[in-house]
């Protein structure tokens, strides 16, 4: 007999998903942000993602074979997805050598010094993204203006925090702020992927639909935020930001969307995502509104990271028919 | 500006000082007496904690041979006489004796012996296969080859050789600790006298079935002729369940059921080469 | 909306390549072999020798305890040997192995088509009837149904639950039966309904079979409290605990048994083969079996004699594909792929599944991304990737602690893994193993 007949235990079928194939979805669910950040920021956008990916991929690739010496993990595309989401999280001029260095820390120590995909206990692209952000503060923060107008080079986040620092009310800056700027990202500062929120959104309903990721860790993000700041702007409106200020601002979508859900490094069932999420909204909220940061989404999501074992350990999923104690 | 260094000093040593009664007050009060024999015990055990002796490891070994007066049903596989007998004298109580035994896999189903006929696709551990099915080949008895056994192996001393298939132990390293026997679901591999010079004489092959169903699934199989049971001279060789068995015990190594077995299921290891045997044998003689 | 059990579940593709195709009647084999154990519980005892003459329908082995079933010849001829047989797994185990010599049925069996509506005999007289019959649950579990019916002291049965789910991808026997032997199958619910001493039951069907649905609302208005319940297509809902969530929201607890929420699970095809055992005192010696596979020349559904060859079957159909990789006796779920196809159908046989090469080959493994998936897709609401874990590294006694004696070994956890992990494979270990550790921590 030629072909020998198989036996396995059942299954004998299986789905079509593979970690390649999510890992895809999440670069397609990228793509609408990517070309609104290329059509505002121009090819130096470009080239900064560019240059993160390969880099990324290529420090994967030397610490896979000859520090870990195991088999090639490029193919599941997992260093590409952190390659572009760290790129994302950077501002377009920031000089390229610190591109290359941020990869090396979030592929290096974020993930690979972990034992690589599925081991590192924290979001790769943060850890690089934090670790720019605290060593080159200045090169981070200084976003060049896609149109020359009053918010030069600052983030509305940033700008906003500046100018309740000096005792402005909030009705004197609000003028100086466009909503609909904030949801296409045409003429708002910031990092390469944050600035466009309605793009976005879009890429996560792709991810909806491909049940890439499920709706509870942005929803509970997002609306946490949404809650606390709306109780802090229903006490004194002229202190502190509306809530759809707070969504649209900073990384709120993209952590929320792409950063938090990352599989790995968040909880695996449905009221552990829920804890999760609510807690990367407040501290998210904590650190905007008192902290000396004017964004927090990284900070948050990195903290509740570290707190998701402790999730995984005690928050289990609903079980059929469980007998009450 | 001096004030301030001096008063952080002195804070510094208070709070030292401070720390330091209570930790000298909370270990006299949750002080536990130990036997300090059970320490130098545990130190002069191999400290693989393998579990061979039948411990969680080898600080429960050594708690028992301090604790128990007769320690002739302890014994350390790993380190063996030296180190029991080292330990008995240290304690003043006897050493317990056992010969040196070492693991040994009862199979010779290679790829060329025993035909594979189907190929498993499931998790590659025996036990898996165990439970699903009969195996990969007609015998359903004998090696998996999957490796639960080298898994199981905590001193390296059990590989898959890639030609046949099968385990291999690697009787320098192996200690006898019987971890792979436990892990065997087939219950291939048993622990038997090591033998002078290492030499010994065994079936290798633990089929169950009637002869003609072995013989077909396996050319090495046991196929309970009885030839090997009419030839020793000394009555060591019984046959239960069509599969034959040599008692260690009542083995003296006179090989004439090696030379008679029609199979060649039986194998005499670490003999010199004796080209006349050989021949006869085919290539059931395996010189180490 | 449709109805459907709330925790977990995958959809993996329907493939019912033969829904269409109508039960035919498969030819006599030359020789059937019967092992004496084709349910859950004790093997039976084989009443025969080698050389004697049996009738088809006479009995010839008879159950080995009280939970274990009764088994008849499906054939007549002689016998030719009561001895160990290799079964799908290669492992042999004892059998009997008849020459088929004409179709000489006993002369109690009522071989007449006409339908026998009326049944006036007393529960425990039903269930003396299927306990002679030796009737298993055929929906693959294989329990013996008289077990099944006696409700323990201090339990009452409230409904019965007709399983006419076939979730199973592939599968389509049950979906043939409803269609064709519906009014048959309808009777056999009353009986049962009656041998419990219930009113109402439900038919569950899922909503790719709207044929189905259609035909038994139909014929179902005339057989008192009968209701069919359209459910939504979730794998696994042929599962007990699964359908009886579907039907009544009702809820299982962890260890317990459907009699504890009042319900009682029976497969459409036991419900035939009641109806047959009591009205027509036929025994369960043959049963209809979904020959199918994409590769497969001629898929069908038939009415096959227990104790015939897979091979037979499988030549009937076409013959055995060239670069045919797996042969599963049952579903692609949780049907077990067989070694040796020579194999004979028994009572659980629902399907004989030919799988290509390519098709059959598992994906190589990836690491585990702990993406979730798992624990979405678990209908007990356990922990897959923790429980394959365990049971990898031998922690069984952990394993108990995560409830993995709750698992249904359905599979969805494998199914959906997107690193292809073999997660059933340990967690099915390990729940052996934790069974063994409470069997011997009560005894």
């Amino acid at each position: 007999m030629e072909n020998k007949i198989i036996v396995s235990p059942s299954p004998h079928v299986h789905g079509e998903e593979s970690t390649a194939r999510l890992m895809r979805d999440v670069l397609i669910a990228l793509i609408p942000a990517f070309l609104v950040t290329v059509w505002v920021y121009g090819a130096r956008a470009f080239f900064v993602t560019v240059v993160c990916t390969a880099s990324c991929v290529l420090f994967e690739y030397l610490i896979q074979r000859f520090l870990l010496k195991g088999k090639n993990t490029i193919c599941n595309y997992s260093a590409i997805v952190t390659g572009v989401l760290l790129a994302f999280n950077l501002p377009a001029n920031i000089p390229f050598g610190l591109v290359v260095l941020g990869a090396l820390v979030a592929i290096g120590v974020g993930k690979m010094s972990f034992g690589g995909l599925g081991r590192n206990p924290f979001n790769p692209a943060l850890v690089g993204r934090v670790f720019l952000l605290l060593s080159f503060p200045v090169a981070m923060t200084s976003f060049s203006s896609p149109v020359p107008d009053a918010m030069s080079g600052a983030t509305p986040l940033a700008f906003v925090k500046e100018a309740l620092k000096k005792g402005l009310n909030v009705s004197d800056i609000l003028p100086e702020l466009s909503y609909s700027d904030m949801f296409t990202g045409l003429g708002k500062a910031g990092s390469l992927g944050e600035i466009a929120a309605g793009a976005l959104l879009l890429g996560f309903v792709y991810l909806l639909w491909r049940k890439v990721i499920t709706w509870h860790i942005p929803v509970f993000i997002l609306g946490t935020m949404a809650v606390f700041s709306g109780i802090l702007w229903g006490i004194d409106p002229e202190k502190y930001m509306s809530p759809l200020f707070q969504l649209l601002t900073g990384g709120a979508i993209l952590g929320a969307v792409y950063m938090a859900t990352d599989y790995v490094t968040s909880p695996m069932n449905k009221r552990g995502m829920a804890i999760y999420g609510i807690g990367i909204g407040v501290i998210t909220i904590l650190i905007r509104v008192w902290g000396a940061y004017p964004e927090g989404i990284s900070f948050a999501i990195l903290i509740m990271n570290a707190v998701v074992p402790l999730i995984n350990r005690y928050v289990k999923p609903k079980r059929f028919g469980a007998v009450k104690k | 500006m001096s004030g301030v260094i001096l008063f952080t000093i002195l804070t510094l040593c208070a709070i030292g000082v401070l720390a330091a009664l209570i930790l000298y007050f909370v270990a006299q009060k949750f002080k536990v007496y130990e036997d300090p024999r059970i320490d130098t015990v545990e130190g002069m055990l191999p400290g693989a904690n393998c579990g061979g002796c039948g411990f969680p490891g080898c600080r429960g070994m050594a708690d028992a041979l301090v604790k128990n007066d007769d320690i002739s049903a302890l014994y350390c596989p790993v380190g063996g006489a030296p180190t029991m007998k080292s330990i008995a004298d240290f304690l003043g109580k006897a050493a317990p004796e056992k010969e040196p035994q070492v693991a040994v896999v009862r199979c010779g189903g290679s790829c060329e012996n025993r035909p594979r006929t189907n190929l498993f696709d499931g998790a590659p551990s025996c036990a898996v296969a165990a439970s699903l099915y009969g195996g990969e080949t007609g015998c359903t008895y004998g090696c998996l080859g999957l490796g639960d056994c080298v898994a199981a192996c905590n001193f390296g001393a059990i590989t898959i050789n890639p030609e046949t298939g099968l385990p291999e132990v690697d009787e320098e390293k192996c200690t006898a600790c019987g971890a792979c026997v436990k892990a065997c679901p087939k219950m291939v591999i048993e622990l038997r006298k090591k033998g002078p010079k290492g030499r010994r004489v065994y079936v290798s092959c633990v089929n169950k079935d009637k002869g003609a169903v072995s013989r077909k699934s396996c050319n090495v199989s046991c196929i309970a002729c009885t030839k090997c049971v009419k030839v020793c001279p000394f009555e060591a060789i019984t046959i239960e369940n069509n599969l034959s068995y040599i008692d260690p015990a009542k083995c003296r190594l006179c090989r004439k059921c090696v030379a008679e077995c029609p199979t060649g299921a039986i194998v005499a290891v670490n003999f010199p080469v004796r080209p006349v045997s050989a021949a006869e044998t085919g290539t059931s003689v395996e010189t180490h | 909306m449709l109805k459907t059990f709330r925790i977990g579940g995958v959809h993996p593709p329907e493939n019912k390549l033969s829904a269409a195709k109508n039960i035919e009647i498969f030819p006599l084999p030359e020789t059937v072999t019967i092992p004496l154990s084709q349910h859950i519980g004790a093997p039976a005892t084989a009443v025969v020798a080698k050389g004697d003459k049996v009738k088809v329908g006479q009995l010839i082995a008879k159950a080995g305890g009280f939970v274990s079933a009764n088994i008849h010849s499906s054939v007549s001829g002689t016998v030719t040997a009561v001895d160990a047989v290799p079964d799908g797994g290669g492992v042999r185990k004892p059998a009997i192995t008849i020459k088929v010599e004409g179709d000489d049925w006993e002369e109690s069996i009522d071989r007449s088509s006409a339908l026998m509506k009326e049944c006036s005999l007393t529960p425990a007289e039903i269930i003396a009837k299927i306990a002679n019959a030796g009737i298993v649950g055929m929906g693959g579990a294989t329990f013996p149904t008289q077990v099944k019916l006696s409700v323990p002291a201090g339990k009452k049965a409230e409904f019965l639950i007709i399983n006419g789910v076939e979730c199973e991808p592939y599968l389509t026997s049950d979906h043939r039966v409803m269609l064709e032997r519906g009014e048959e199958v309808l009777v056999g619910v009353r009986i049962l309904a009656r041998a419990l001493g219930v009113e109402k039951a439900y038919i569950g069907i899922e909503n790719n079979k709207p044929d189905a649905i259609e035909h038994m609302r139909s014929l179902a208005v005339a057989y008192g409290d009968v209701e069919i319940v359209p459910l939504k297509v979730k794998y696994p809902q042929g599962g007990e605990k699964q359908l009886i969530a579907a039907v009544t929201g009702r809820q299982v607890s962890s260890g317990g048994l459907p009699i504890d929420v009042g319900a009682v699970v029976q497969n459409v095809s036991t419900a035939l083969a009641v109806y047959e055992a009591v009205q027509k005192n036929k025994p369960l010696f043959e049963r209809v079996v979904t020959v199918t596979g994409k590769a497969l020349t001629n898929p069908g559904n038939f009415r096959v004699r227990m104790g015939t060859s897979l091979r037979a079957l499988i030549d009937h159909c076409g013959g055995l594909p060239e670069d045919t990789g797996k042969i599963i006796n049952g579903g692609p779920m949780m049907g077990r792929a067989v070694a040796n196809i020579d194999s004979p159908v028994t009572k659980g046989t629902s399907g004989v599944l030919l799988m290509r090469a390519a098709e059959a080959k598992r994906n190589e493994p990836d690491v585990c991304i702990k993406c979730a998936k798992c624990v979405s897709a678990c209908p007990m609401g356990l922990e897959p990737f923790m429980l394959s874990k365990l049971g990898k590294l031998g922690m069984f006694p952990e394993m108990e602690s995560y409830h993995v004696t709750d698992c249904i070994e359905c599979g969805s956890c494998s199914f959906t893994c997107p690193a292809s992990l073999p997660l059933l494979d340990y967690i099915r270990l390990g729940k052996a193993e934790v069974m063994k550790i409470i069997r011997a921590r009560k005894s």
